[in-house]
């Protein structure tokens, strides 16, 4: 059992190059390398793709929620000039195997449904043609017979559903995926003795990353070499692309992956295996190339990238001084109709489950279910934005119910700043953190007092102001084990989460990045190159930036989990150690200078104390290419400049039992949201007056890129706690399929400025101290905002405890809480 | 359905370069500009005129080109971000986006572009609030918006400095 509080003896980090050192490049507000072609048009996005004499793919999507697929009729979509195939699941089902799936027991779907669908939009058939003109009519031509079944919507409902309603009969006579009972510290104990037990059951509806550009693929077989070659707008390729080959049943040197631009992700891309395997099953049966591209439909109903869906029932105990002492949960989460990561987004959760906050022991009882939905994927958290709302919903109902104020409670509750490194009760580290300094960083760029003082003002003028707070981690850097802790028994427990870095300084001393991971909307190319540029006293202007496809990529995890400039930071900063080693060992002949005499400066490797006695990196990288004769003899030193690293998890152990998960998410960000809002309670409008946003990721490489991820972020959180909800009826259809009426945040949703503060808490384990930055807004906005809207319907005794909380949703509290209190708008 | 309709000859001008083609009636404008002729600058989005990433202008006038069938586009001008500034010679609005971080993924970004053109040729010093009034007709998902109404601010400033073409 882990134990809450600080560690006494830390683990030894890491570090090579500390925080507290004078930067030249980390920490300045370099323009994005990666801007001026996406600025002119020269993006290169999956749709970009173009092969010689390449064909299109359709798929045919189930109208159906549930339901037995009888027969298939193709003769007049394969009559249709211009179709080249037609494929059902049973043609699937001879060339390809079951997609990844990381669950234990595993969870099988197939790129085309075979004898069963199990959602609305699941793929029935896919028509390969000329155009896509031509496969979507010949997609219309297909003939289908089903045989319906129940169909399961409710999450309640798929725990007592029983024959043909069940999913996946050959796991289970029920639509339980997993059922799991946890316990960290003594749980029963604090609750017995708690002097107040606060209780809520929430509400996190399904949303989801949706990306401005869907998922696709572009796809060539090569029958000469019987290798397949895939674009594909998806990440982790060189990580866990190898289950893509298993399931196009080649072995993984038969296929290589190409990485291209993405047009967003936000989770969603995670790992596109489905595209891939569709337009790989359709190049393979074609003879030639073949591009599949989801329309918004097909991404909407069917990408395997809705978020969390979940029901929780929150205890919080707290002791007579108002100390929270224990949390107590449980939780439905509506999985849908597969599992393809298992219960990754609980394990994820449990990194940061007690929040910013000593809270000692935690119980947690999790059913994950089967319905006839979607299958989740990842969203921006990954599950832990679910925890931080669970759990900063669950304190505003203290400081409610037991008449508080709400920043008082917050601080008295606070990890305290000389407690770190922190152990929680699931076993997890927080490496380190300012929790207090975040909130009152906030409450000073709020004029927080300022602002109650116009609250007050407001509300002798009839008028509905609120100011939220919500003070949130935003764990970094994922070790694999959150993907299989959870299962009862393990499976394939993976344990490597590495990111590598390939660096070649040419003959005229100009610098080649190779990243293994792509380009995802993050700023890749400007992380890898301010750090070597920082590295070798180098103009970035002399480094480019490329992406190394899966023949000659090196381990890489990818961007996900804000884990990719921490992780690139490293394997930047370990490359560049070789590569400057080897840059003094020639320029130490050139200038006749023991190597350890040596530094870097502007450019130049020059003799420590001597201003006039140096080489440019430039005559040094020329020596080393051309003229091998100029130095000595030694079979270590070779021709040219080049170096490859590979960086390894900083802090990562194996989970000891399950009530002790070992530390598996531990580069700990914060922040604190404080949003001030007016609420109109005619229509339910929620309108912004202010709204400030302090984070702390530790070294900034880049301040401008974090601010760009904190607004977008916000916005993101904004979207999931105002607007956006995938719909299912009770027969598990897709209410809205089109961004019509799944409303994504426009500028008019938004607040004209979010304030920004960075309070700046290195982390001792990472390089330059470096914490992710890429999921926090998401993971803060929704309480936030919940936090304000109820403080602002605080005279009418509205509690919030759902999202989205839509104008309708809002206007039916305000109802209700107006019929109570016998007054009406 | 294919081949219901006889194919039409058409003359699409695109960035001042006329484009004679026989294309299906169904053909939609932004498979034309992407797939007919090569410029894959202009992106599609929702496929529903809802977020904007297809926006061209066409005769002057930002449209949906996801929506729009290329024979509307027989006998008129198009213009895409392929029409601005190129690679070492951004135009004001361009450099503006670059200096003031109004992209990330960039996906959405060529619709804003030629959104914002329209709004600064009608209007080449927009206050504040017009920019925002315009923007509200695109959706970005990556920046939250600040940073794209700071980057046309920043290209108001750079086309007093330099020329009055956005």
């Amino acid at each position: 059992m882990a134990e809450a509080g600080k560690i006494l003896s830390p683990p030894a980090g890491r570090q090579k190059e500390r925080s507290d050192q004078r930067l030249n490049v980390i920490g300045t507000r370099m323009l994005r390398k990666e801007d001026p072609r996406f600025l002119i048009g020269r993006g290169r996005f999956i749709d970009d793709i173009t092969l010689p004499n390449m064909a299109h793919a359709a798929v045919l999507r189930s109208p159906h929620a549930h339901a037995r697929i009888k027969s298939i009729n193709t003769g007049a979509a394969l009559a249709l000039p211009g179709v080249v195939a037609v494929i059902t699941g049973e043609d699937a089902a001879k060339e390809t195997g079951p997609l990844p799936c990381f669950a234990n027991p595993t969870v099988e779907q197939r790129c085309v449904a075979l004898g069963k669908v199990r959602h609305v939009g699941e793929p029935v058939v896919l028509v390969v043609a000329d155009n896509r003109y031509i496969a979507e009519d010949a997609a219309a031509l297909v003939d289908v017979e089903y045989e319906l079944l129940p169909a399961v919507s409710d999450m309640m409902d798929a725990i007592t559903s029983r024959g043909d309603a069940v999913l996946h009969p050959e796991r289970g006579p029920d639509n339980v995926a997993e059922h799991r009972n946890y316990s960290f510290g003594p749980v029963d104990q604090e609750f017995a003795q708690a002097a107040h037990v606060i209780k809520r059951r929430l509400r996190w509806s399904r949303s989801g990353g949706q990306p401005l550009e869907t998922a696709g693929s572009v796809a060539s077989f090569d029958e000469g070499s019987g290798k397949f070659t895939i674009y594909v707008n998806g990440s982790m390729y060189n990580y866990i692309g190898l289950t893509i080959a298993t399931a196009l049943k080649v072995a993984s040197h038969q296929l290589n992956i190409i990485p291209v631009d993405a047009g967003g992700s936000f989770g969603s891309k995670l790992f596109l295996h489905k595209v891939a395997v569709l337009a790989a099953l359709g190049a393979r049966a074609a003879g030639r190339p073949v591009k599949y591209i989801e329309d918004r439909i097909d991404n909407i109903t069917a990408c395997d990238n809705h978020g969390s869906d979940r029901i929780y029932d929150v205890e919080l105990a707290l002791d007579a001084a108002n100390r929270m002492t224990a949390l107590r949960y449980k939780v439905v989460d509506d999985y849908g109709a597969y599992f393809q990561y298992g219960l990754g987004t609980h394990g994820n959760g449990f990194s940061q489950t007690v929040g910013p906050y000593k809270i000692r022991a935690v119980g947690a009882e999790i059913y994950a279910v089967f319905t006839n939905k979607c299958q989740q994927g990842a969203c921006r958290g990954f599950g832990s934005e679910v925890t931080n709302f669970m759990i900063e919903r669950i304190v505003d109902a203290a400081v409610a119910e037991l008449n508080l104020d709400p920043i008082a409670f917050r601080r008295d509750n606070f990890i305290r700043p000389e407690e770190f490194p922190y152990q929680i009760p699931t076993g997890n580290l927080y490496d380190s953190g300012n929790y207090p300094g975040a909130l009152d960083m906030a409450l000073q760029l709020l004029d927080y007092d300022g602002w109650r003082e116009k609250q007050q003002l407001a509300r002798t003028q009839g008028r509905y102001v609120g100011i939220g707070v919500a003070s949130c981690q935003e764990k970094g850097v994922f070790s694999a084990t959150e993907f299989w802790m959870l299962n009862r028994q393990p499976g394939f427990a993976l344990t490597s989460s590495p990111e590598s870095a390939s660096i070649k300084i040419d003959a005229t001393g100009k610098a080649v990045i190779s990243l293994h991971a792509p380009c995802w909307g993050n700023s890749p190319e400007t992380v890898a190159a301010m750090v070597l540029a920082e590295q070798l006293t180098m103009d970035p202007a002399d480094i480019s930036v490329t992406y190394s496809d899966s023949d000659h990529g090196l381990p890489g995890t990818g961007p996900g989990g804000s884990r990719y400039t921490v992780m690139v930071t490293g394997a930047i900063t370990g490359a560049a150690t070789i590569i400057k080693e080897k840059l003094k060992r020639v320029a130490s002949h050139m200038l006749e200078a023991g190597p350890h005499d040596l530094e870097f400066r502007n450019g130049k490797i020059g003799v420590k104390g001597a201003s006039g006695l140096e080489v440019s990196i430039t005559e040094v990288a020329t020596q080393a290419h051309f003229f091998r004769l100029s130095l000595p003899d030694d079979p270590d030193l070779t021709s040219g400049l080049d170096a490859s690293y590979t960086y390894d998890h900083p802090l990562a152990t194996l989970p000891k039992s399950d009530s002790d998960f070992g530390i598996f998410y531990p580069i700990m960000g914060h922040m604190c949201h404080m949003p001030v809002v007016e609420v109109d309670p005619k229509t339910g409008q929620v309108s912004f007056l202010d709204y400030v946003a302090v984070h702390d990721c530790g070294t900034m490489i880049n301040p401008m890129t974090v601010d760009g991820h904190v607004r977008g972020g916000t916005a993101q959180g904004i979207g999931t706690a105002l607007l956006e909800e995938f719909r299912y009826d009770k027969n598990g259809q897709l209410l809205n399929t089109s961004f019509t009426d799944y409303l994504l945040p426009r500028i008019s949703n938004l607040p004209p400025q979010v304030r920004i503060g960075h309070l700046v808490t290195p982390s001792p384990y990472t390089e330059y101290g470096v914490k992710g930055a890429g999921e926090g807004g998401r993971m803060v906005a929704p309480p936030a905002l919940i936090s304000a809207i109820e403080d602002a319907l605080r005279p009418l005794g509205v509690k919030i405890d759902t999202v989205p909380v839509t104008p309708s949703r809002l206007r039916a509290l305000i109802r209700e809480a107006e019929a109570k209190s016998g007054r009406g708008h | 359905m294919n081949g219901s309709m006889d194919n039409q000859d058409v003359n699409i001008t695109v960035n001042g370069r006329s484009y004679k083609r026989r294309i299906e009636p169904r053909l939609l404008l932004s498979d034309f500009i992407r797939h007919g002729i090569g410029l894959t600058g202009t992106h599609v989005g929702c496929e529903n005129g809802v977020c904007g990433a297809c926006t061209v202008l066409l005769d002057g006038l930002a449209t949906r080109s996801c929506c729009t069938l290329a024979v509307q586009a027989d006998g008129r001008q198009v213009e895409t971000v392929e029409s601005l500034g190129r690679i070492n010679n951004l135009s004001p609005l361009q450099r503006g986006f670059w200096e003031m971080h109004g992209l990330q993924c960039g996906y959405c970004t060529p619709g804003m572009l030629m959104l914002m053109t329209e709004l600064l040729r009608e209007n080449p010093n927009p206050d504040r609030d017009t920019i925002r009034a315009r923007l509200n007709d695109n959706i970005c998902r990556c920046t939250g918006y600040e940073d794209i109404v700071n980057s046309v601010e920043r290209a108001v400033e750079l086309m007093r400095g330099e020329s009055s073409r956005p």
